[in-house]
């Protein structure tokens, strides 16, 4: 019903063309899928490549060689020379950057509209020739290891998510962390690296993304020039590494310099398979929303404003992915109060849907909340961009997103009470805790007075 | 197949409509409401929403002296209670409205933002919370003490990180004994007491001191309407007076130990306010020096010549007093002091000698070819309006931007780098490096 109403709005808007023609979609001879969204607000455009490649698709002893590979992308090709691809996107006007997940890998450029063919080009061009330099893969491989430097071992709340991981699954590839293990860098060649791209970057497994103030037909005409020379090649068959059933709770600690602990309690979650007749996972999400998404859900209200258990809490939910999902509460326990007290707080708030439900108030207003924010998207072409290739590089067509939306929008009290019921399951639980060291090795100091 | 046709059709006439409303251009209308608060409005009717955010010169420049952390505290629990909402009334009615409110406090300025439906049943009702927030926070005295706590914890932990503590670092050595250096610590937010927030916000919270942006789905008349109601019940103040210009920084080395794997790394100094002529010079020569991302001379000699780093950058943040020149990067901590090296040399050869003329060719393509990239979301013109706004630019600043870009000549980057960037004030900062 409010869903109706929303598409009322949206029509009165003038808004027909993001609701309803569009996107435009092709396939080119050589498998390439073209996705194009119009957007006619300012005159600029993304383009976005997706490989359906990430470090799920990796194996033992190479982790981190999709991402590395990644970095190796702007190191060119027999036609524009190494760093040549940014030089030329920068004097487009443009911006450009790449993201490796464990699901996919994706490029993008975000240019004035006139320059979105050059972008098309380059693309194109290293779809399929790239060079893999030796003396390039030497420095980048440095340059990867800092990045693994600041970004993991530096970072405690990192670390635990990354021990964590490891802990939760055994059988199935998402136990590696995607920027790889130090040892799995350190032994790298630009062979691995040029391997992986002879084997996945080719047409037939990738997709392009084109969001803004263009024409899909010239897109479509842009992609027949520039990405319909390349040939296509049929794709190794991978296994399956199915995680197995966890039997028992897990438990993970990771030392490390910092101030406070940290608590992150993961639970195996089920992912979108079925658009239509999938329940959970929407089910799911909306218990995300009730608990956490707003300064007055339950999470913030009860743990950290009234009983004052939680600095802060955080619940995370990602019903999209390619392999097994997960459902994760992290928080930090206020002072004077343990992780123990922390984990209890937040097992009692579980425990409490479990019993009693969700109210049909919480509910509508995180159906509001969904209705808002589908408006609020428009304002971003990035993000429309990234929400149809995140979709699509999960084996779910762009096309069912609205269906999702309605699907949310038809969640019920006794639906969030039943996933609560089946997926906050302690034998599928696995906890890290990050047990805080002092930065000198000595013992900490007083507390400070001034605490409350 | 016909009606994708039909479809089709409809679409290019809806299009052909918006690419005529997107070609006129950034138009920001200004006037003075009533109340004595400026105002600034950008209409734009393609999304049914509207973005309000209410800027004051209330950041911790202005910090009682001892009470660091007041401006953010301050800030920090306006919506949590005002007039006779409790904060979960607050919170759950803008859920319940759909719409979000944000903000923060800098050095220089407190923000206090408002994303809504533009359709009156949820605009109005996302105002008034608006209004309560601003001009009647109850600054409830247990609520206060939480987050004092909150913000205590949260202090300590920052200072066990190491870009944490070069930062703080940093900003100490740059701006000693001046406002824009100080900055809160456990005792000073544990000294902050309920009537100091309460006299904060009666001082710097007024309509003299406060700009208003707008922009979105609404007419002008009901954007006068709406900039009026909401800083009316302000008290009419006076504008605050800047903080002192800043003195000579502790320049030279200051080196912190920290057991991490990665050195951090700052060089820079206080180097320019909002406003200055010098600023389009610096800004056109910092995009070759460290500013234009992958294709700076620093990420090219410290990231892709010699694998020292992953980031490396540099940039220039004018503010109402000179803010800093900075450079920033983080790398192995055994190799920190031959990164240093490196980038202390590429600094001072481009200080003496500027950009080549390819270079500045590039520079001012791509600062003049992204600029439609900077406009392309009502996000963006808010963040750009009320900048324009709250430091008082000319209102056509954005329609001079690229001329001024591109009248930038290698003699004046050379010029503006010899003034604003003096390679024997710098200051560095190390934490964990060898």
């Amino acid at each position: 019903m409010r869903y109706k109403l929303m598409l009322a709005t949206l029509l009165t808007a003038g808004l027909a063309t993001a609701a309803f023609a569009n996107p435009y979609e092709t396939t080119l001879k050589n498998g390439l899928r073209v996705i194009v969204k119009e957007d006619r607000r300012a005159p600029t455009a993304v383009q976005m490549v997706w490989y359906r490649i990430g470090s799920m698709d990796e194996v033992d002893g190479q982790s981190g060689v999709a991402h590395v590979l990644e970095h190796m992308m702007f190191k060119g090709t027999p036609t524009v020379g190494p760093g040549e691809f940014n030089k030329r996107v920068a004097a487009a006007g443009g911006r450009d950057n790449a993201f490796t997940s464990r699901d996919y890998t994706a490029y993008f450029q975000q240019v004035p509209k006139e320059k979105l063919e050059d972008v098309m080009a380059l693309e194109a061009d290293r779809m399929r020739h790239l060079t893999v330099d030796e003396k390039e893969f030497a420095q980048e491989i440095k340059v990867v290891m800092e990045e693994r430097r600041m970004r993991t071992d530096d970072n405690p709340q990192s670390k635990l998510f990354e021990q964590m991981n490891a802990a939760a699954f055994q059988a199935h590839p998402y136990r590696r962390p995607i920027i790889g293990w130090m040892s799995d860098l350190e032994a790298m060649t630009a062979a691995d690296a040029k391997a992986w791209y002879d084997t996945w970057y080719v047409p037939n497994n990738a997709y392009v993304v084109v969001t803004g103030d263009v024409d899909h037909q010239a897109v479509f005409a842009l992609a027949e020039k520039y990405y319909g020379p390349l040939e296509g090649r049929p794709l190794p068959k991978g296994k399956p590494q199915a995680e197995p059933k966890q039997e028992g709770t897990r438990r993970v600690t990771v030392k490390a310099p910092a101030e406070l602990p940290t608590l992150i309690m993961a639970y195996k979650a089920p992912t979108l398979r079925d658009v239509d007749k999938d329940r959970d996972p929407y089910a799911l999400e909306m218990l995300s929303a009730i608990l956490d998404g707003h300064d007055a859900a339950r999470f913030n209200k009860k743990l950290v404003r009234e009983d004052k258990v939680a600095l802060s809490v955080d619940i995370g939910y990602d019903g999209t992915t390619r392999g097994p999902g997960m459902i994760y509460m992290s928080g930090t326990p206020a002072e004077g109060r343990s992780v123990a007290d922390l984990e209890a707080a937040l097992r009692a708030e579980i425990g409490r849907v479990q019993k009693d439900g969700v109210t049909e108030a919480e509910l509508k207003r995180a159906k509001a909340q969904l209705i808002a924010s589908q408006v609020y998207k428009l304002d971003s072409m990035f993000g429309q961009a990234m929400e149809i290739g995140q979709i699509e590089s999960v084996g779910i067509s762009y096309k069912k997103l609205d269906r999702m939306l309605e699907k949310l929008q038809q969640v019920t009290a006794a639906d969030v009470q039943a996933a609560a019921r089946t997926w906050f399951n302690d034998d599928a639980l696995t906890i890290g805790v990050l047990d805080p060291q002092p930065l000198d090795g000595k013992p900490r100091r007083p507390a400070f007075a001034g605490r409350h | 197949m016909s009606k994708i046709a039909m479809k089709s059709l409809f679409t290019a006439a809806v299009a052909l409509f918006f690419a005529q409303t997107a070609l006129a251009g950034v138009k920001i209308e200004h006037w003075v409401s009533p109340s004595g608060a400026r105002v600034y409005f950008v209409e734009s009717r393609v999304l049914p929403m509207l973005d309000v955010q209410v800027d004051f010169a209330a950041g911790s420049a202005f910090d009682t002296a001892g009470k660091s952390g007041l401006a953010a505290i301050t800030r920090g629990t306006l919506d949590l209670g005002a007039g006779d909402r409790d904060e979960s009334q607050i919170a759950e009615q803008l859920a319940d409205l759909g719409a979000n409110l944000g903000g923060g406090a800098d050095t220089d300025r407190a923000s206090v933002s408002l994303r809504t439906l533009s359709a009156r049943d949820k605009r109005d009702p996302a105002l008034d919370i608006l209004k309560r927030v601003i001009t009647r926070p109850t600054f409830d005295l247990a609520i206060l003490e939480r987050e004092k706590t909150r913000t205590i914890a949260a202090l300590k932990e920052a200072m066990t990180r190491p870009d944490s503590i070069a930062g703080k670092a940093f900003w100490a050595a740059l701006y000693p004994e001046h406002p824009y250096g100080r900055q809160a610590e456990p005792e000073t937010v544990a000294a902050i007491q309920r009537d100091d927030v309460a006299a904060f916000h009666q001082r710097y919270y007024t309509a003299a001191n406060a700009s208003v942006t707008l922009v979105g789905d609404i007419s002008r008349a009901d954007a006068e309407k709406i900039a009026e109601m909401l800083t009316a019940g302000l008290p009419k103040g006076e504008a605050a007076s800047l903080p002192p210009a800043p003195g000579a920084p502790a320049k030279g080395l200051k080196k912190l130990p920290h057991p991490a794997s990665q050195a951090h790394i700052f060089i820079g100094l206080p180097a320019i306010e909002r406003g200055n002529p010098d600023f389009f010079p610096l800004l056109v020569g910092n995009y070759t020096l460290g500013g234009g991302g992958f294709v700076s001379r620093l990420m090219k000699e410290v990231r892709d010549k010699r694998g020292y780093a992953y980031s490396v950058y540099s940039y220039v943040a004018p503010m109402r007093q000179p803010g800093p020149f900075q450079i920033g990067l983080q790398t192995k901590r055994s190799q920190a002091q031959d990164a240093i090296k490196v980038a202390r040399s590429i600094l001072d050869e481009f200080v003496k000698n500027g950009p080549t003329e390819e270079e500045l060719a590039a520079a001012k393509a791509n600062l003049t070819g992204s600029f439609p990239l900077r406009l392309d979301s009502n996000r963006k013109l808010l963040d750009n309006a009320s900048v324009i706004g709250f430091f008082g630019l000319p209102l056509d600043y954005l329609d001079t931007y690229q001329a001024k870009v591109q009248a930038v000549t290698i003699e004046e980057i050379q010029q503006a780098f010899a003034r604003r960037v003096r390679p024997a004030d710098l200051v560095t900062v190390t934490v964990a490096a060898d």
